[in-house]
C-alpha cells in the first residue's frame, strides 16, 4: 500500500503523505498558503482564518490546516475570491495589532509583517481604524526572562499550546473574551506564576508578543538581522545534551576589544530536544563572559594566589608533581576529572594521571551520583547506562519515576514524560517522598518513608509474583538466579511493605499491576536511588523488578537512570572511574593492561584499582595523598562532610585546581590554571541516552584561558611525555581506537552530522537506540539479586528528630559556580531555603523565610525556612547548590561498600529557632 | 484579597478564616467521580466554580488555588474559565447582588431605566460593590424569565414587571 495521495490544488499535482493536512502538503510542496496560528509542533487551532480554501464538492471556504488531503481532493487556494478574504481577515487582525515595526525586535522576523508586506497592507491600505490603541489591554513584562506585549498580540494560541503541549505545563492561557482576549497565567503578575522561564513560548510566538529579555551581549535589544553567525552546539548543564544555536555578532567592549560574542540562545530542532530548552539552557549561558573569569594562571607565593605566566605556571606544576612522585612514589599523587568537561579531556586527563604520573588514584564527581547506577547495573545487566532513548520515554505506555525530580534536573526529559500523559495516554507511577511537580500528572503517587527504596521494590516484585503477574517465559530464557531471589522476596509482602514504607498495601499493588501488564514499561530514576548507603542494592532491586515483570530490552521499555551532568556519561565511559580504563576496560585485568600498556607506549601502568573521590578525601586527610590534581569540579561544596574536605585539602603539599573561575576549592589551591568553558572549545559530550554529540568554538577564551586538554597535555609534555594531538579529533580518534564502544564514532561522522548513540562498533555500526534488544544482555543473562532492605544508616531520634534530604533544583546546577554568575537564575532563586511543611513550622514556632539553626551530628548551617506542601511532616529538604549555607556540611560520609557512594540523601538532623 | 469584613486592606485568607466553608467546598468535590484522566477532570471544574462560589460569594486567587489542586489543574486553567464567564468574579461582592437584565425582552421594556434606578439609589454604577459590600449592582444578559420582562433578580430571588417605582422597595426588601 503506498503511503502517498495526489491532490490537485490550483489545478496542479500535488503529492501528500497520509495523514498531512492540505496546509502541510502545499507548503512542504512550496505553495505558500498564508498562515499564522500554524505551527507544525502544536496541534492545529484554524483561529486565524487566513490558510482557507475550497475543496470541490465541499461548501464554503475551509481551514487548510485542520483538513486532512485525501486522494484525488481538488483544491482552490488562491483564487481573487478567496485572496479577497485573506486581505479583508489581515486588515482586521492588523487593526488590533500594534504594528510598531521600527522598534520591535521581531522586525523582519515576524510573519505578520511579512503577510502584511504580501497582501500590500501598509498603512494606507487598510480599511479599519487601528482598534488597538483604545482597548489597552494589559501586557505583562514582570517574568524574569520574557516580556508579553498585548498591543501586539494576535491571539494564534500558539504560545498557549506550546506551553502545555510541547513543554507540558500549561501556564499559559487566554484571559478575558472577544476583543479583549489576551494571553496570561491566570495570577495578577507573570512573576507569581508557575511560569519557569523555558521560553518555549517566546520561541514559538509568529509576532513579537512574547519576547526573550536580552540577557547575552552588550546590546540591550537584538533582532534577528543583528545576528552575524549562529553555531549549533550543546548544552553544558545538565545530561539531557540539548542542541542549541548559539548566535554571536562581533562587539567591541571595553578591555577587550573587539570580540565574537554570543548575543541570543535558542533550541535547535534536532534530536534530543527538538527546539526545547529549560529556562538555563536558554537564558543561564551569559557566566561564559562574566569578568571574573579565570584568564591567567596562578601560582601560591607567600601565601597568595599571584598571576604568571603559562610557561612558569606548567613547569612550576610539572616540577611539584614530579618532586612528590620522586619521594613518596607516584601513588602520592591523585586526580579528579571533571564530568563538565568533555569526552576527549576526561580521556586524556585518565591518560595523564594513570600513563604520566603512573597513580591509579582517578575519579571523578560520578562517584557521588550514580556510582553505585555503574556498579549495580553493570552486575545486573552488564551495562550501567540508560537502555532506552529520551525520546522513547514519550511513547512508554506506564512509566514509573523513582527518585527524580526530573522536572527540575532534567526538565527537558519531563517534558516527554508529561506528553506521554497527556498525549499518548500513558500511566505514570511517581514513588517519592517529595510530592514533586510530576505527582500532578501520575495515575499513583507512592510516597515511601526516605531509604525504604528496597522495601517498596521488592514489595512490587512480590505482589508481582504472588499474582503471577510475572513474564514467565523472560524469566526462563534470559535471566538467571530467580529462584534464590523469588525466597528473599517473600518476606516483602505488601503489608509488611506498608509498615516498612508508609506506602498502602492497595497502592503498591495497584502499581505492581500497572507495571507488569503494560506494553511497554520504563523505569526512570536518579539520585534518591544512588545516593545511599545501600545505593548499589537499591539499583539491583530496580533491576529485579524490570527482570520480573520482563520489561526491559525493547523499544520505550528499560531502565533509565537519568546521569545529572552534561557529560558524566562520557566522563565514565572515558575510564575517569579507578577501576577501569576507558570503555570499562578493567584495570586489574591483564588483558586490558596489555592493550593499554601498549597503545600507551607505557609498560609501568598502575595494575591495581586505585581510590575513590570519598577515599582519596580520607587519604589526603591522613597524608598518604600528597597531591591532588582536581579538573573542573568543587568538592568544597559538592562532597559530603565538607568541613571533612577543607582539612583533607589543607594537608596537601601541593592542590592543583583547574577551572573556570575561583571556585571555593581553587581558593585552597597552590595553583591554579585557567580553562576553557564549553563556549571555547571542540569535543564531544555523551550525554544520558550514550549519544555523543559536539561542541563548537563559539567564541574565543578569555585573557589566556586554554582549552582543559591542552593544558593537560602540556603537563604531560612537561613531564617528559611525547604527547602530540593537534585537535580534539586527534584525541577522538585514539578513544575510536581503543574504546570497542566508540569505535564506530569518528570525526567524520560527527562532521558528517550523525549523533550516534554507543555501542557503535564499527563506522557502519548506525548506533544503539535501546540495550538489551530482546533479553540478549550485555553480560549474557540478566542477573536476579536477592537484596534485603537494609535502613538509612542514620535514623531520626530524639536528638535529631528530623530527616534531612538534599537534592537538586530548577535554577540553579550543582556548587552555583556557573548559575550564580548569570543574570537571569539567581532572578528566580538567589539564596539556599530549607522546604518543611507547615505543621513542623508551626510545631517549632517559626514563619515562612525566619531563619533556623540546622545540625546533624557533623556540623551545622543556618538557614531560611521555606513554607511549602512538598515534604512531609518530619522530613526537610535543602538544595545543596548553595556555599553559604552547604547542605554538604550535614550530610552523612557513610558510603555504598561497592561504589563508595556516600548516604547524600539521607541523614537526622535538629532544627533550632534562632 | 482584602478583608471583606471591615474593608481594611489587610490580606485575608478566605480559606483560613472560614474553615467551615473549605469543608463544604471539599466535600462537594469529595464527592464527584473524580478521575486520572486529566483532561476529563477538566469536565469538574465550572461545576466547581459554581459551588465554590455559591460558598464564599467570590473566588478569590485562594479558593481558585484549592480548586485547582483538587482537581489536578493548572491556576491557568482556572482563571481562563472564571475571567471568560461573567457569572464568576474573583472580586468580593456585596451580601446582596442585585442584577438588572438588559436582555432584548427586558430592555425592551424598559431594563435601562430600572438600571438608573438602581444606580442612583445606591450611588453605584454597573459593576461597583457599596463599601461596606451590602450591594453590588450589575446587569445580566436574560435569565430566562422574558415574559415577566423587565427582570430584576436579587441573589435567587427574581422580581418580575418590575418599575422604576419598585426600585426602593427591592432595597428594602433586603433588609
Amino acid at each position: 500500500m503506498s503511503d502517498t495521495i495526489t491532490l490537485w490544488i490550483d489545478k496542479q499535482p500535488i503529492t501528500a503523505i497520509k495523514g498531512e493536512t492540505i496546509l502541510e502538503a502545499a507548503l512542504r510542496n512550496g505553495i505558500e498558503i498564508p498562515n499564522l496560528c500554524y505551527n507544525k509542533k502544536v496541534s492545529h487551532t484554524a483561529s486565524c482564518r487566513l490558510c482557507i480554501v475550497n475543496i470541490a464538492g465541499r461548501p464554503g471556504a475551509i481551514p487548510a490546516c485542520t483538513t486532512p488531503a485525501e486522494e484525488g481532493m481538488t483544491i482552490t487556494c488562491f483564487s481573487p475570491a478567496l485572496e479577497k478574504v485573506r486581505r479583508t481577515t489581515l486588515d482586521l487582525a492588523l487593526s488590533n495589532h500594534n504594528d510598531d515595526c521600527i522598534s520591535c525586535v521581531k522586525d523582519a522576523s515576524c510573519q505578520l509583517q511579512d503577510l502584511a508586506f504580501r497582501y500590500n497592507l501598509g498603512f494606507k491600505d487598510r480599511q479599519f481604524p487601528p482598534i488597538w490603541e483604545e482597548l489597552n489591554k494589559t501586557s505583562d513584562f514582570s517574568s524574569q526572562v520574557l516580556n508579553y506585549d498585548a498591543s501586539k498580540c494576535i491571539q494564534c494560541k500558539r504560545c498557549i499550546k506550546a506551553c502545555s503541549e510541547l513543554q507540558g505545563k500549561g501556564v499559559l492561557t487566554f484571559v478575558n473574551r472577544g476583543i479583549r482576549t489576551t494571553v496570561g497565567t491566570g495570577y495578577a503578575e507573570w512573576k507569581d506564576s508557575k511560569c519557569d522561564g523555558c521560553g518555549e513560548c517566546a520561541q514559538i510566538c509568529p509576532v513579537g508578543a512574547i519576547t526573550v529579555k536580552q540577557f547575552y551581549g552588550p546590546r540591550t535589544r537584538i533582532r534577528q538581522k543583528d545576528i552575524e553567525r549562529v553555531v549549533r552546539t550543546t548544552c553544558p548543564y545538565c545530561g539531557v545534551g540539548c542542541q542549541l544555536d548559539v548566535a554571536t555578532r562581533r562587539c567591541f567592549s571595553e578591555g577587550v576589544g573587539s570580540k565574537d560574542l554570543m548575543i541570543q540562545v535558542t533550541g535547535a530542532d534536532v534530536v534530543p530536544n527538538y527546539g526545547r530548552t529549560c529556562v538555563k539552557g536558554r537564558f543561564g549561558l551569559d557566566f561564559v563572559t562574566r569578568p571574573d573569569r579565570l584568564k591567567r594562571p596562578m601560582i601560591r607565593k607567600e601565601g597568595k594566589l599571584v598571576e604568571v605566566e603559562w610557561p612558569e605556571a606548567i613547569s612550576y606544576t610539572a616540577h611539584r608533581l614530579s618532586e612528590i612522585r620522586a619521594k613518596h612514589g607516584p601513588a602520592a599523587i591523585a586526580g579528579l576529572s571533571s564530568a563538565r568537561c568533555t569526552n576527549e579531556e576526561n580521556y586524556l586527563f585518565q591518560k595523564f594521571i594513570r600513563s604520566s604520573i603512573g597513580s591509579p588514584h582517578i575519579d571523578h564527581c560520578a562517584r557521588l551520583c550514580h556510582a553505585s547506577t555503574v556498579a549495580g547495573l553493570a552486575i545486573t545487566l552488564g551495562s550501567g547506562a540508560m537502555t532506552n532513548s529520551i525520546a522513547e520515554l514519550e511513547h512508554a505506555s506506564v512509566i514509573l519515576v523513582t527518585g527524580s525530580n526530573t522536572t527540575e534536573t532534567h526538565p527537558v526529559i519531563a517534558t516527554y514524560i508529561k506528553r506521554a500523559v497527556l498525549h499518548h495516554k500513558a500511566k505514570l507511577i511517581v514513588v517519592d517522598p517529595r510530592e514533586i511537580d510530576l505527582c500532578r500528572f501520575a495515575t499513583l503517587w507512592l510516597r515511601q518513608r526516605n531509604g525504604t527504596d528496597i522495601a517498596w521494590i521488592n514489595g512490587m516484585v512480590q505482589a508481582i509474583i504472588e499474582n503471577g503477574w510475572e513474564n514467565k517465559a523472560f524469566i526462563a530464557s534470559h535471566t538467571e538466579n530467580f529462584d534464590a531471589t523469588r525466597e528473599v522476596m517473600k518476606k516483602y509482602d505488601a503489608k509488611t511493605v506498608e509498615h516498612l514504607t508508609g506506602i498502602p498495601a492497595a497502592q503498591l499493588v495497584k502499581a505492581a499491576k500497572l507495571f507488569a501488564q503494560a506494553k511497554t514499561a520504563s523505569i526512570v530514576y536518579s539520585m534518591g536511588i544512588t545516593q545511599h548507603a545501600h545505593g548499589t542494592d537499591n539499583v539491583k532491586a530496580i533491576s529485579n523488578l524490570a527482570l520480573v515483570a520482563g520489561q526491559i530490552g525493547r523499544e520505550s521499555t528499560g531502565v533509565n537512570p537519568l546521569r545529572g551532568q552534561n557529560n558524566v556519561q562520557g566522563a565514565c565511559d572515558m575510564g575517569a572511574l579507578p577501576n577501569v580504563f576507558p570503555g570499562y576496560q578493567k584495570v586489574d585485568d591483564a588483558t586490558a593492561h596489555d592493550k593499554f600498556a601498549t597503545a600507551w607506549h607505557n609498560k609501568h601502568l598502575p595494575e591495581k584499582v586505585g581510590m575513590t573521590v570519598t577515599e582519596i578525601m580520607g587519604a589526603a586527610h591522613d597524608g598518604t595523598v600528597k597531591a591532588l590534581y582536581i579538573m573542573g569540579e568543587n568538592p568544597m561544596i559538592s562532597d559530603p562532610d565538607i568541613t571533612h574536605v577543607k582539612a583533607s585539602l589543607a594537608h596537601l603539599e601541593c592542590l592543583i585546581v583547574q577551572d573556570i573561575f575561583l571556585t571555593e576549592t581553587a581558593e585552597l589551591a597552590d595553583v591554579v590554571l585557567p580553562a576553557s568553558s564549553f563556549a571555547e572549545k571542540t569535543g564531544t559530550y555523551t550525554n544520558t541516552e550514550r549519544r555523543i554529540l559536539p561542541l563548537a568554538r563559539i567564541v574565543d577564551p578569555p585573557g589566556d584561558a586554554r582549552a582543559d586538554w591542552e593544558i593537560v597535555q602540556s603537563l604531560a609534555q612537561a613531564l617528559g611525555h611525547a604527547w602530540n594531538y593537534d585537535d580534539t579529533n586527534d584525541i577522538l580518534r585514539e578513544i575510536n581506537a581503543l574504546v570497542p564502544q566508540y569505535a564506530g564514532i569518528t570525526p567524520e561522522r560527527l562532521a558528517a552530522g550523525e549523533r550516534l548513540q554507543w555501542p557503535c562498533p564499527s563506522v557502519t555500526h548506525p548506533g544503539t537506540r535501546f540495550l538489551h534488544k530482546d533479553g540478549a544482555f550485555s553480560r549474557g543473562k540478566g542477573l536476579f539479586s536477592a537484596v534485603d532492605h537494609i535502613a538509612a544508616k542514620e535514623q531520626p531520634c530524639a536528638e535529631y528528630p528530623f530527616v534531612l534530604n538534599t537534592g537538586r533544583m530548577l535554577y540553579h546546577y550543582h556548587t552555583c559556580s556557573m548559575t550564580r554568575r548569570t543574570e537571569a537564575l539567581p532572578r528566580y532563586v538567589k539564596d539556599a531555603y530549607m522546604e518543611m511543611c507547615k505543621a513542623d513550622c508551626d510545631a517549632l514556632g517559626v514563619a515562612h523565610g525566619e531563619i533556623v539553626r540546622v545540625s546533624s551530628r557533623r556540623g551545622a548551617i543556618n538557614i531560611p525556612v521555606k513554607l511549602t506542601e512538598i515534604v512531609a511532616v518530619g522530613s526537610v529538604f535543602i538544595p545543596f547548590h548553595f556555599a553559604e549555607a552547604a547542605a554538604n556540611v550535614l550530610t552523612n560520609t557513610a558510603i555504598d561498600p561497592t561504589a563508595k557512594i556516600p548516604e547524600l540523601k539521607v541523614c537526622a538532623v535538629k532544627i533550632e529557632k534562632l | 484579597m482584602a478583608c471583606s469584613g471591615c474593608g481594611c486592606k489587610e490580606r485575608v485568607n478566605l480559606l483560613e478564616v472560614y474553615p467551615e466553608k473549605r469543608r463544604a467546598l471539599d466535600e462537594y468535590i469529595d464527592q464527584l467521580p473524580l478521575c486520572e484522566d486529566m483532561e476529563r477532570q477538566k469536565g469538574f471544574l465550572i461545576g466547581c466554580l459554581h459551588k465554590a462560589q455559591e460558598i464564599f460569594g467570590y473566588l478569590p486567587l485562594e479558593v481558585q488555588e484549592c480548586v485547582g489542586k483538587r482537581l489536578r489543574l493548572q491556576q491557568s486553567d482556572i482563571y481562563g474559565v472564571i475571567s471568560f464567564y461573567s457569572f464568576f468574579t474573583d472580586q468580593p461582592v456585596g451580601k446582596y447582588k442585585i442584577n438588572v437584565c438588559t436582555g432584548t425582552a427586558c430592555f425592551v421594556r424598559g431594563a435601562d431605566k430600572i438600571l438608573d434606578g438602581f444606580k442612583s439609589a445606591l450611588g453605584l454604577e454597573d459593576g461597583q460593590s457599596s463599601a461596606d459590600l451590602k450591594f453590588t449592582l450589575s446587569t445580566i444578559r436574560c435569565v430566562g424569565a422574558c415574559s415577566l420582562a423587565p427582570v430584576v433578580m436579587v441573589n435567587d430571588r427574581v422580581y418580575g414587571n418590575v418599575t422604576p417605582k419598585m426600585v426602593s422597595a427591592i432595597i428594602k426588601d433586603c433588609e
